[in-house]
């Protein structure tokens, strides 16, 4: 198809308002009457709550309120559980243990909210917060996944039996039949740590009841609006008619932003209802890194049978996986993690169980990833060790198992995390992974420039890690395109947005079915009273399942228009075209009428309409997918350690990458820098260290660090396109891509620099410290054998 | 109650006269004082940079500084740089590099950059890498921003 403006890099419409400073995020939210909240937050991580004395906070001057769970009365109870376990698997365990508005009787993770402060400002409340006097009874803490499931080990929730929240296994084939055949087997135990999310703007609220016209506003810094609209509808025993939540711009999410319900988020609206006054709350950063979700803990056992030749034939996974002190989120990051941990490789025999664990530690829910780079990192990582112990290039051996394209739609068998069959849906999985080699130079690399470099005293080493994403599921979203009697178009979704520039991308492919400019569309994304049904924006899904929404409502009002014209122009719709925000007959450019003049014809003010008529040109469609599109990409790097500091330098870094259709590719490419640098902040620098008392160490971003601009190498992009077959557009998502491969790589990367040092990479993140602990380890290990 | 000072800044161009507590942060004045929400406060600790502004032309971090100690002196904040119909060649060259995602980030990098400029129009990427290393930005990884530099510089030189 001829596309005019789809694959184009359009510059962003929603620009010209975040560089003026004029984008209203929510702490800019200010109604009169406001006040201000401020939480005070558990020290300990596990403690019995024996009293809460907020007497003197109550006499603050300034103080309007402190509420404690007793204050709540009747309207304390646990959040919504957000994600009910897969129905369709056998044997399945599932405990739902759900996060409380404010804890009552215990502590479960250090943070945890025990009362709110509201006052005239946040200065008041926080010195207000000062003055709540708690007495706990510290208990022993749950942090380790291995000791929590020990029969002795204490109980982060005690009704239950053990710290086990869930189980699930899933198999393919026959693994123990494959390893009988298996000329080698080759086991690991890989383990993966936590890191923070850590979006720029820390999360809000604010909430405002209208007594007269009961009524209720939030402004949310959530990515799922209309959840939580009907979430808290429910809660207050309002109808969803009588809430409106927006999120208006986000600082970013990468996934916490979609947890809910955030204790906050039962809170404030509640807070604002009974106080009759607007309330606002923003988190801070250090409340950020205590209570705000987080993602990656996981510890493995794999094992991985292989024929002399190569061919691996099966794989074995199990593996624990931290969930945090409540597991709100069921269990979709363990189910990324099964559904990643083959990769892109043809692996016939696959048995996988894994447990789901309770700590004492902040809720893990999905962070750009979501548990689907610890599934590439495993499988990666035995890449690498199948490929040595076979004394097989590394390359070859993965090229051997790489799906064939003619092989498409591949089953495998299991069930992913929105529990639909994994079905990578279509790929040229080989001529991605030669792109990205092709780019780096390997071959000439490993030949030539690294035992040069070796030589003169460097250590340089080269990564390719190949990698699938699956993206768009479902269930659904929807959108509603309208043209206006100016000529402009409205386009309103369910979906929130936060960077990913859906106000452009969007308009493109509204603007290419219409014939408008990219810049005459707008966009509303986020605001339940402009669109009510939908789920939000996660599992790299917004372009894929919004954007097809969008897509079919615009197609729709396209007939609309052309259905019009015919009639006005008096000529038939498919001599007419739709260009520069009119219709025209083809050959006859003088024969025309403006969209808006359309619009207007469309929406008569009297007369008499033929029956049936809908007024308007205006058209809402829904899009939701049986299954999600997979997209797939290859990284390389070529990195430089250091020997002495164990600081590292990134001389090259390629990404060739396959989703699909190609909507914008200057906003894809920012996508992808951004998911790589997220990625290097998971392999060498971010780690949240927490002591034994489940005490974060390192809660600011003077001591958790991110990558900034000195580390960042430059990313050389290359696109190939497989167009998704499951959607018009061809669309696969690639919100999360740039995340994923990059821990497998850098540990590919490290091990090829250090290849006469035994070097082996088997955790995430790292740090420099930890690099020289571990080639340490190895040098020992070398002696010692 | 608290005392209070009376303080007087001018921000973009324009002389105000406030009372404010002595604590309060000169960041905090600026989004509710004023108004001028343009600002925006990612750590409160003094790391991430969204908070900077210009301050007799040098770039602060408002976060880290009490709106007393402003006394006097001339501020700019993001707002004072271009409107949405005419913006200043940096912000334009951030739209067309894409150098912003979430743009939570970018009035911070605009001042900054804003002040770089002016002292070094011609820098290597090398030169800008080191002048943005105290703005964290999580979306982008940087690459468009330093290409948005570069172009601005471009721009600005004529
Ligand atoms: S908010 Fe001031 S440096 Fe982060
Ligand atoms: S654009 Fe989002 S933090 Fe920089």
């Amino acid at each position: 198809m001829d596309r005019k403006l789809i694959g184009k890099r359009v510059v962003r419409n929603e620009d010209p308002r975040l560089l003026t400073g004029h984008a209203q995020f929510v702490d800019d939210v200010h109604l009169p009457g406001m006040l201000h909240a401020a939480f005070l937050r558990s020290e300990y991580a596990h403690a019995r709550l024996l009293k809460v004395d907020v007497s003197k906070a109550r006499q603050h001057p300034g103080v309007v309120a402190v509420f404690t769970a007793e204050d709540m009365g009747k309207d304390w109870f646990p959040g919504p559980p957000l994600v009910s376990p897969p129905p369709t698997v056998k044997d399945v365990v599932f405990h739902s243990r759900r996060q409380v508005p404010l804890a009552k009787d215990k502590i479960r993770h250090a943070g945890e909210a025990i009362a709110v402060v509201i006052a005239e400002s946040r200065y008041i409340a926080e010195d207000a917060v000062e003055e709540i006097e708690v007495e706990y009874e510290p208990l022993p803490v749950v942090l380790d996944l291995e000791q929590a499931l020990q029969p002795d080990s204490p109980l982060v929730h005690d009704d239950l039996e053990s710290n086990l929240a869930a189980r699930l296994s899933q198999k393919k084939g026959d693994y123990e039949a494959a390893r009988r055949q298996a000329d080698v087997i080759v086991k690991r135990r890989i383990v993966i740590e936590r890191g923070a999310a850590a979006a720029m703007e820390n999360r809000g609220i604010v909430a405002h009841w209208d007594a007269q016209s009961e009524h209720l506003t939030i402004w949310d810094t959530t990515q799922a609006p209309i959840p939580i609209r009907n979430g808290t509808a429910a809660r207050l025993g309002l109808s969803e008619h009588q809430v409106r939540v927006i999120a208006p711009f986000i600082g970013g999410g990468f996934g916490p932003k979609i947890m809910m319900f955030y204790p906050e988020e039962m809170v404030i609206p509640w807070a604002a209802k009974q106080l009759n006054r607007p309330v606002k709350w923003i988190e801070d950063r250090r409340e950020n890194f205590y209570a705000t979700t987080q993602e990656r803990g996981q510890i493995h056992d794999v094992e991985m049978a292989l024929s002399r030749d190569g061919r691996v034939l099966g794989l074995k996974d199990d593996f624990l996986h931290d969930t945090g002190a409540y597991d709100p989120y069921g269990l979709t990051i363990p189910l990324n993690t099964q559904s990643h941990n083959m990769g892109g490789y043809d692996i016939r025999n696959y048995s996988s169980e894994f447990k789901v664990v309770f700590t004492n530690r902040i809720i893990a829910t999905p962070v750009r990833g979501a548990g689907r780079p610890h599934g590439i990192f495993v499988i990666e990582r035995m890449m690498d060790a199948a490929a040595r112990e076979l004394g097989m290039d590394p390359i070859e051996l993965r090229k051997r198992n790489l799906i064939p394209p003619d092989a498409f739609p591949y089953e495998h068998q299991i069930i992913d995390q929105a529990f639909a069959p994994l079905i990578l849906d279509s790929g040229n999985y080989k001529a991605v992974v030669d792109k990205a080699l092709e780019i780096i130079g390997y071959e000439k690399f490993i030949k030539e420039e690294q035992p040069r470099l070796r030589r003169e005293g460097k250590y340089v080493g080269i990564g390719v890690v190949p990698f699938i994403e699956t993206t768009g599921v479902g269930p659904y979203e929807g959108a509603r395109v309208t043209v206006e009697a100016s000529g402009k178009v409205n386009v309103t979704t369910g979906i929130g947005t936060q960077g990913q520039g859906h106000f452009t991308s969007f308009a493109q492919i509204v603007a290419e079915q219409l014939g408008v400019k990219v810049s005459d569309v707008r966009i509303v994304t986020g605001d339940t009273s402009e669109f009510h049904w939908g789920t939000g924006t996660f599992a790299s899904r917004g372009a894929v399942v919004a954007g097809s929404a969008v897509h079919a409502a615009a197609k729709s009002v396209r007939q609309k228009v052309l259905k019009l014209a015919s009639k006005v122009l008096e000529a038939p719709e498919e001599e007419l075209e739709l260009e520069d925000g009119a219709v025209r007959v083809a050959d006859i450019p003088q024969k025309s009428i403006s969209l808006g003049e359309l619009a207007v014809l469309a929406n008569p003010l009297r007369g008499a309409v033929e029956p049936g008529t809908e007024p308007g040109l205006e058209s809402t469609s829904y899009y939701g997918p049986q299954y999600g599109a997979t997209a797939f990409g290859t990284h390389a790097m070529i990195l430089e350690v250091d020997p002495q500091t164990m600081m590292i330098k990134i001389r090259r870094y390629v990404v060739a990458e396959d989703c699909g259709t190609v909507l914008n590719p200057l906003i894809l490419e920012g996508q992808i820098h951004g998911g790589v640098s997220m990625g290097l902040g998971n392999a060498y620098y971010e780690k949240l260290h927490v002591d034994e008392n489940g005490q974060l160490l390192n809660a600011s971003f003077a001591d958790y660090l991110l990558v900034s601009s000195t580390e960042m190498p430059r990313i050389e992009v290359a696109h190939l396109e497989t167009p998704s077959p499951l959607n018009e557009l061809g669309a696969k998502g690639v919100g999360e891509a740039g995340a994923i491969p990059v821990p497998a790589l850098f540990a590919q990367a490290l091990e090829n620099a250090f290849y006469d040092r035994k070097l082996e990479v088997l955790e995430m993140p790292l740090s420099p410290n930890r690099l020289f602990e571990l080639l340490r380890e190895a040098q020992e290990n070398e002696k010692s054998v | 109650m608290p005392t209070t000072f009376d303080l007087t800044i001018t921000v973009n161009g324009t002389r105000y006269e406030r009372s404010v507590e002595p604590r309060t942060l000169l960041s905090d004045f600026l989004r509710h004082n004023l108004g001028l929400t343009g600002t925006h406060v990612g750590c409160e600790h003094g790391v991430c940079g969204a908070c900077s502004v210009l301050m007799d032309g040098q770039p602060v971090r408002s976060c880290l500084m009490f709106a007393v100690q402003a006394h006097g002196h001339e501020i700019t904040t993001v707002e004072g740089l271009g409107t949405r119909d005419e913006l200043h060649p940096i912000q334009q060259a951030f739209q067309e590099a894409h150098g912003l995602q979430c743009g939570f980030c970018t009035p911070g990098i605009l001042t900054t950059v804003k002040a770089f400029l002016e002292q070094n129009p011609n820098p290597s990427e090398e030169e800008i890498r080191e002048a943005l290393s105290g703005n964290l930005c999580r979306c982008t990884g940087y690459q468009h921003i330093i290409e948005a530099v570069e172009l601005a510089a471009e721009k600005m030189r004529g």
